[in-house]
């Protein structure tokens, strides 16, 4: 059978730590800090407007760059909000979440042998992707000292003839780190010197805390270097629905829809219709989420503190990237034994890079109530190893 | 709105110290900033939320919404008349409404007699009440913002990117 295969699926890099999650999968009574999605249920407002929809018998197809009033939406939203320009006849495009979108930016702009500069630790999908596009990751390893910020120096060290593009994610899963103004102003030094597309997944923009999210686009001279991706997954917990959009020229987003309109055709038009109420009176929902995350980051960032893990304090999203070193265990034997032992479940470190066996992701996906529990059951945990 | 009552009105329970780790502050200026919102009459209580009809004894357990029309009186308005009302121990809420009656009162009782008698008795029998109508709550969905019904189990799977 195997022989019947692509070859590049074959050489797909399995995830190592499959077997983990069925583990988890299989057990009952987990407290689960290994989600990557919010714990809310999506604002009543939106979730009555996609029942609306469905009862006014809205269930065909859209145009395949989606409802034009979705894509007006958002380009007042951005226009409002960062002073970001795109016109929604032809630089916007709605797809089935930001997963789709980075699919289509890669296959749109890779051709085989280009590569594509992915700092690490990053979100499991983008090496993949790149492979699938024809591309050679190319990956950027960031430590733990460096607060897992990419050195401009070490962008520009990795950049070649063969450089397409770069993908940046910021706020960042699985470390929720974010980058300043004058951070991105640096990179886009680099990037405009060599004329390489920066590719932003953007989806935890509303999720900062520390310092106003700036997109790359919105920057100087960045717009026709820069494609900005993002959805409404995460700032309105509407992961299921299966939202995003991604903004740019109009020759790489024409590009997008091309491919787009063969393989998906259309994003779901009742969860069109859900995002675009989400644009209209879904931000007083989404600020009361954003703070209620800004209190739990606060409460388990002072707890992991004592306890004693390292870690960088996240400026965003709804992550830590934790180090298991101090407790001699590796990430994965670590969120192994955790979750026989308390019942806890995380998510090994392999996962986003394989040179980060010694950390672990904790989502802060969880009720206070949770959130303590599992603390204690943390504690308990290393105490007992000891 | 300060974010402490934000919380708070979520969940009372908290104690100053989680409070403060929550919001990044010195938990003696949380204490201090409670007791302030308890001076001036901001926080003006705490207490649990039940919901009566899963109890054992609901059958001893009516409420009943009344809507009063009252003769606003010289220079004090509803203002008296409404102090004479909400101070009966049985009046659980009292509202001053715009529209077609005055007062709203929310009346707890342990019978529909003992409510009905209320009414006649107490009620109506005041001076600068004009007309009372009385309404019984046949069924509770949502109590101070708390949807009533037992929640679903979560079903977002336990593990994911």
């Amino acid at each position: 059978m195997k022989k019947s295969l692509s070859k590049t699926v074959q050489e797909l890099q399995p995830s190592g730590i499959r077997e983990f999650f069925d583990l988890v999968l299989g057990m009952k009574d987990v407290i689960s800090l290994g989600v990557g999605e919010p714990d809310f249920t999506t604002p009543w407002v939106i979730r009555e407007a996609g029942i609306y929809a469905l009862e006014q018998g809205f269930t065909s197809y859209t145009s395949n760059k989606g409802l034009y009033k979705l894509r007006l939406g958002i380009s007042r939203y951005l226009n409002s909000r960062f002073n970001l320009k795109y016109n929604p006849e032809e630089e916007i495009l709605i797809t089935t979440g930001v997963s789709e979108a980075m699919d289509l930016a890669l296959r749109a702009v890779v051709n085989p042998g280009d590569e594509v500069i992915i700092p690490l630790p990053c979100y499991v999908a983008y090496g993949p992707l790149t492979i699938l596009a024809g591309g050679l990751p190319r990956y950027i390893k960031t430590q733990l000292r460096q607060g897992f910020k990419l050195k401009p120096e070490d962008l520009e060290r990795a950049i070649t003839k063969r450089t397409k593009a770069v993908i940046l994610n910021y706020p960042g899963n699985p470390t929720g780190v974010s980058y300043t103004n004058k951070e991105l102003a640096d990179f886009k030094r680099i990037i405009l010197k060599h004329k390489i597309l920066c590719i932003t997944d953007e989806i935890y923009g509303d999720l900062s805390y520390d310092f106003a999210h700036i997109p790359f686009a919105s920057l100087s001279g960045a717009g026709q270097f820069s494609l900005y991706l993002n959805g409404f997954s995460k700032a309105y917990a509407m992961t299921g629905w299966r939202i995003g959009y991604a903004c740019g020229c109009k020759d790489v987003i024409s590009a997008m829809t091309k491919i787009h309109q063969y393989t998906m055709l259309c994003a779901p038009i009742m969860s069109q219709l859900a995002a675009y109420e989400a644009l209209v009176s879904g931000k007083k929902a989404m600020d009361e989420m954003k703070r209620e995350y800004q209190r739990r980051r606060e409460y388990v960032y002072e707890e992991l503190k004592r306890i004693g893990f390292e870690m960088v304090k996240p400026q965003g999203a709804f992550y830590f990237f934790i180090s298991t070193k101090n407790t001699g265990l590796a990430g994965l034997n670590f969120a192994r034994k955790l979750l026989k032992e308390q019942n806890v479940a995380v998510v090994p470190g392999d996962a986003f890079g394989s040179d980060y066996k010694d950390f672990v992701r904790l989502s802060y996906c969880a009720d206070l109530d949770k959130l303590k529990e599992a603390i204690a059951r943390i504690e308990k945990f290393l105490r007992r190893k000891q | 709105m300060d974010e402490i009552l934000e919380v708070l009105e979520k969940d009372a329970r908290i104690s100053p110290q989680e409070l403060a780790r929550l919001l990044r502050r010195q938990p003696e200026q949380v204490k201090k900033a409670v007791k302030g919102f308890e001076k001036q009459g901001i926080i003006v209580g705490y207490k649990t939320i039940i919901n009566r009809e899963l109890l054992q004894d609901n059958n001893n357990f009516v409420s009943a919404l009344i809507e009063v029309r009252v003769t606003p009186q010289k220079d004090v308005g509803f203002d008296k008349i409404a102090e004479r009302i909400y101070s009966f121990p049985e009046v659980k809420s009292c509202y001053l409404l715009s529209g077609t009656y005055d007062l709203l009162i929310l009346i707890e009782g342990r019978s529909i007699h003992t409510v009905s008698d209320f009414v006649a008795e107490k009620l109506a029998s005041l001076e600068h009440v004009r007309r009372t109508t009385t309404h019984f709550l046949l069924k509770r969905y949502k109590e101070d913002g708390v949807i009533l019904k037992r929640k679903r189990e979560n079903k977002r799977i336990a593990i994911s990117y």
